[in-house]
């Protein structure tokens, strides 16, 4: 099975970033099993703005997770580039998630006693080639509150936030899930043009969940998930603006 | 079970390992507590039971030569119940095959008696017997030591005169609970014995026929102490009485009493310091468990639960991990007390020992623990009963966090994001930080305790013997003699250099002030005997006036300039007033000093001495011994140098143990504090710290931001620590002060060290306990849910 995948791997088009095959997420819980995915295919490419739809439960912060290297598969392997994530070790895990991917939650996480600008540096100092914190916060809209602490900021703020810093390091693949979820359908629209720009103007690989599918309008491809398997792809012909979004 | 309760068990079995190092504090507490406090208690019973059912005398008086027949009047003084006369020599010893001087005191007894005061113990052989002029029987430590065995012969040089004793008994007195060489530092029980004879053979040698030289006495009911001592050296003051002194000033009954008031002071410190601690662990796992129920005591509330109840759910929870704390402290407690008690039984030669642990002592335990966890989370769990359900429902806002003031001077440039992290996380919560750096401290502190004692009484040493008394040998006459005596000393193959110097007891007066003690006359330029002010650095013996330790000064309220009255108790029994001229630093007894010929001038006895000082040449060392050995007109031979190092060989033992206790104790309260505290830090920062782990920190640059909280901590704590131990020790000194011995607050390099060296293993254990909590860091989980 494992050379199978091998061989599909050596055929791959250049522009795909992620290459998912056969993905299996059991969670033991107890004595009960919980089949979060129950084998997912899928490529994602280069460039490309991605929305993860689907209910409550239907294995979209599982996949997520997996694709960042939170997480590993029970069965099935990940491919990012050439490399198997099933198969690296914690350490690998660490270094790919510090140089690769950026993150942004639905919470924020935002770490309280640091700055703005600080929330934002404490991944630049880390990474290869990052951008300036401020650049970054520009990026969002926040130049003016670089200073503030998380409990100084609104929700929307801290979200945005937490967006600059996800793309501060300049990673290859950026990370949503449910980025407006905590937050009203004003806020959340600013998040969302937000993450548009960064997609547009540095060409970062966008995954975002939600279960809103309005918020699929704005996507170049959205995939549908259900009970842990695919159960629709498709284009959009034409993307709509986070502002001319109907929620 | 109700619901709630089950609740109460779950938890408490969820947080076991933070409930045991909080237990394990209080553990410490109250063992010590209970430990010292029956000690203690065990020691005044076993005392005083000794005493009752040996019939201690009450009243000791030693004189030159009295007849019998004075026993009659000695009687007839109100207040006085019994009264025992005795022979009492100092004589030196001859043990076979041990080179060194060895003295001893030898005791009048009657044959098949245990005396009628003083009872003695007979621990293996049997009692004298009547017509055998040679039996003797041994302090059984004495016995011990050389390995005497009933059966096994001895020689003593009584009067001049080489005797040979057959060995009969091993056996204790009250008398010689503390059996202390006259002059000595330390008992050493190689050296120095004490010795029961029948009453002929002695008295005969010391033209004693018909009389006596030491007399004992006890007090009937209505007897006033004070008016029986006045009236018993008016009696005595014909025959050469040096004053007669109270049970309390016996000496062996001194140092016992020393040692109960040392115990009493440690089992009051120690177990302030662990139950202080433990109030703060309390307080700090309280407040979280608290904070993290939040949602759950909204919800008790809400079911119906009132105020009252809640607070009594979580203070349930807290009097339950104290419980444990304080049963097992309980239990380990009176295992060590009987252990200790049983020591003391054998470092001081009691004869049984009665452990009494009272009813009072359990109850204080348990309730000082209970008050003090109660008040530890008094704060934490009246601020969860009073929280309003509806607000407790929503999730804490983000914490408020502040630029630090080391950044606010411009320094934060130099700092990265994690460290920045550190000093925000200390300084957010002021007195939390605080509360640990105390905690820390204090464990720190405790361990300082051990490695003093032992600085101390080397350095006593040290400055007694390294730089004051630099002789080799001290010999001792049986009376004043002349001179000249020093010549033939000085002509004994191997001797160097001979000091002689002149010793009389007597009473010093200042003001209503008085003190009992010897004044010594002494070679003005001595090399063997130097005064040293409190500097250490040698004084000069001015040709008038009187020289006194510094703390005899300040028990009489004397300054340097006033005049002293000085009661001579032997001879002529002059009574002079001289001028104090200096104060002299000494840590052992307290003395005066004049120069040799002042003091014989005011005693007008002429130019004589009473003992000598000798500096000898190593290899002729044993010839020496064996010549002042058979000397008639020496009364004993004190050596110095192996007396100290056989009592460092003992001391080293005790003080082992006693570092292995404080060790143990302080390493439980460094590692109770500072595991609990990351524990804690780590619940509180889950998300932060799994936040950073998703950004692509490792797991050691995470452990960074907790550790490094926990190290700056550390490093403060260290010097504060250093601080209250320094703090600890001069109160420990300053309460041991006595007229006995003074401790010195010395403390080597090696005590702060060591000291330091274990709370940063003890935190440096907490870390690998916490690193494999950090392996365990859900990130998933985390990230899936607001706090
Ligand atoms: N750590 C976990 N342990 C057990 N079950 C889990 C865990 N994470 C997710 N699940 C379960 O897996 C399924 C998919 O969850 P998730 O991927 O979070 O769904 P979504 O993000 O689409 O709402 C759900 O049934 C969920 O309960
Ligand atoms: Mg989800």
């Amino acid at each position: 099975m494992s050379s199978d995948s091998q061989s599909r791997h050596q055929i791959l088009e250049e522009n795909v970033v992620f290459h998912v095959h056969e993905v299996t997420k059991v969670y033991q819980m107890g004595e009960v099993q919980v089949r979060a995915l129950r084998g997912v295919d899928i490529d994602l490419h280069r460039g490309e703005f991605t929305v993860l739809l689907g209910a409550s439960g239907s294995g979209k912060s599982t996949l997520l997770n997996i694709l960042g290297g939170l997480d590993i598969p029970t069965e099935g392997h990940v491919f990012y580039g050439e490399r198997d994530l099933t198969r690296a070790t914690e350490r690998e895990l660490t270094e790919y998630r510090r140089f690769h991917v950026g993150f942004v939650f639905q919470f924020y996480n935002l770490i309280p006693s640091l700055t703005a600008r600080e929330n934002v540096a404490v991944v630049t100092e880390i990474a290869k080639s990052p951008m300036k914190p401020e650049d970054a916060l520009k990026l969002v809209g926040l130049e003016s509150r670089l200073d503030h602490f998380p409990a100084q900021l609104s929700g929307g703020e801290q979200q945005r936030v937490a967006i600059a810093r996800a793309i501060a390091k300049n990673p290859d693949v950026l990370l949503c899930d449910e980025p407006t979820g905590a937050l009203d359908s004003k806020t959340g629209i600013v998040v969302l043009q937000a993450l548009q720009r960064v997609n547009q103007a540095l060409g970062t690989t966008t995954v975002v969940i939600t279960h809103n599918a309005g918020i699929a309008q704005m996507a170049d491809r959205v995939i549908h998930l259900t009970d842990g398997l695919i159960s629709k792809v498709y284009k959009n012909e034409t993307r709509l603006r986070p502002d001319e979004l109907n929620w | 079970m109700k619901a709630i309760d089950i609740k109460l068990w779950r938890e408490l079995w969820a947080m076991r390992m933070q409930a045991l190092a909080i237990a394990m504090v209080i553990v410490g507490g109250v063992s010590i507590f209970i430990m010292s406090l029956s000690t203690l208690d065990s020691l005044f019973e076993t005392r005083e039971n000794y005493y009752r059912n040996h019939h201690f005398a009450d009243v000791f008086a030693s004189l030159k030569r009295a007849p019998l027949s004075l026993v009659k009047r000695i009687q007839e003084i109100p207040g006085v119940d019994k009264v025992e006369t005795r022979v009492l020599a100092y004589v030196n010893l001859d043990v076979e095959d041990f080179k060194d001087p060895v003295s001893g005191h030898l005791l009048s007894l009657n044959a098949n008696s245990a005396g009628l005061l003083n009872q003695i113990y007979l621990r293996k052989g049997r009692l004298l017997e009547a017509g055998r002029d040679n039996e003797v029987l041994l302090s059984e430590e004495f016995a011990r030591a050389h390995d005497l065995q009933p059966g096994d012969k001895l020689a003593a040089t009584i009067n001049g005169r080489r005797k040979v004793l057959n060995v009969v008994g091993h056996v204790l007195s009250p008398e010689y609970i503390y059996q202390i060489a006259p002059g000595a530092m330390f008992p050493d029980y190689y050296r120095y014995g004490v010795l029961w004879m029948a009453r002929k053979p002695l008295a005969s040698a010391y033209d004693m026929d018909g009389a006596f030289n030491n007399v004992t006495l006890t007090l009937s009911k209505e007897g006033n102490e004070q008016d029986v001592i006045d009236r018993l050296d008016e009696l005595l003051k014909p025959y050469g009485g040096i004053g007669a002194y109270a049970r309390k000033d016996q000496l062996s009954n001194r140092f016992l009493t020393e040692e109960l008031k040392q115990q009493k002071t440690i089992a009051t410190i120690f177990p302030m310091i662990f139950l202080g601690v433990a109030a703060f662990l309390l307080n700090v796992v309280a407040s979280r468990l608290i904070s993290l129920q939040r949602e759950q005591i909204a919800g008790l509330k809400a079911f119906g639960y009132s105020n009252f109840a809640v607070g009594l759910h979580y203070t349930k929870l807290i009097l339950m991990i104290t419980a444990i704390g304080v049963i097992a402290g309980i239990g380990f407690g009176i295992w060590m007390g009987k252990g200790m008690s049983n020591i003391y039984m054998t470092f001081y030669s009691l004869p049984f020992m009665i452990y009494v642990l009272k009813a009072e002592v359990i109850i204080a335990a348990v309730l000082i623990s209970m008050g003090v966890a109660m008040v530890g989370t008094l704060y934490a769990v009246s601020s969860a009963a009073r929280l309003p359900p509806a607000q407790a429902m929503r999730p804490e806002p983000p914490a408020m966090y502040h630029t630090t003031l080391i950044e606010k001077l411009g320094l934060q440039r130099f700092f990265s994001q994690p460290t920045r992290m550190i000093f925000r996380h200390i300084e957010r919560r002021p007195l939390k930080s605080l509360m640990t750096i105390l905690g820390i401290s204090m464990a720190c502190g405790t361990m300082m305790v051990g490695g003093f004692q032992e600085g101390a009484i080397k350095h006593m040493v040290e400055v007694q013997f390294g730089m004051s008394q630099r002789s080799d040998l001290t010999a001792i006459f049986t009376e004043p003699t002349s001179q000249r005596s020093l010549y033939s000393l000085q002509s004994l193959r191997g001797v160097e250099h001979v000091e002689g110097f002149r010793v009389v007891t007597a009473k010093l007066q200042f003001e209503h002030r008085s003190y009992r003690t010897s004044v010594q006359g002494i070679a003005p330029n001595g090399r063997l005997m130097r005064l040293l002010d409190t500097r250490l650095q040698v004084i000069d013996l001015p040709p008038n006036g009187i020289i006194l330790t510094d703390y005899l000064a300040e028990i009489l309220h004397i300054k340097v300039g006033d005049m002293l009255t000085i009661e001579v108790l032997e001879g002529n029994r002059p009574v002079v007033q001289v001028p104090v001229v200096g104060l002299a630093k000494e840590y052992l007894g307290l003395n005066g000093y004049m120069q040799l010929n002042s003091l014989n001038r005011l005693l007008n006895e002429g130019h004589v001495i009473s003992a000598a000082w000798l500096k000898v040449d190593r290899l002729h060392q044993v010839n020496i011994y064996a010549e002042l050995k058979g000397a008639p007109r020496i009364a004993g031979v004190v050596e110095q140098e192996s007396a100290i190092k056989s009592f460092y060989e003992t001391m080293d033992e005790t003080i082992l143990f006693f570092t292995y206790i404080t060790t143990l104790l302080g390493g439980s309260i460094a590692f109770g504090v500072i595991y609990n505290s990351m524990r804690i830090a780590l619940s509180e920062r889950n998300r932060e710290l799994a936040s950073l782990r998703v950004l692509g920190f490792h797991r050691s640059e995470v452990a960074y931001i907790l550790l490094g909280e926990m190290a700056v901590l550390t490093l403060i704590a260290i010097p504060l620590g250093i601080m209250i131990g320094y703090g600890l020790c001069a109160y420990l000194a300053f309460q041991f002060d006595s007229d006995l011995y003074r401790i010195p607050l010395v403390l080597g390099l090696k005590v702060y060290a060591f000291a330091a060296l274990v709370v940063i293993s003890s935190s440096v254990i907490s870390v690998l306990m916490i690193w494999r909590n950090l392996a365990h860091l859900d990130m998933v989980a985390v990230l899936k849910t607001k706090e």
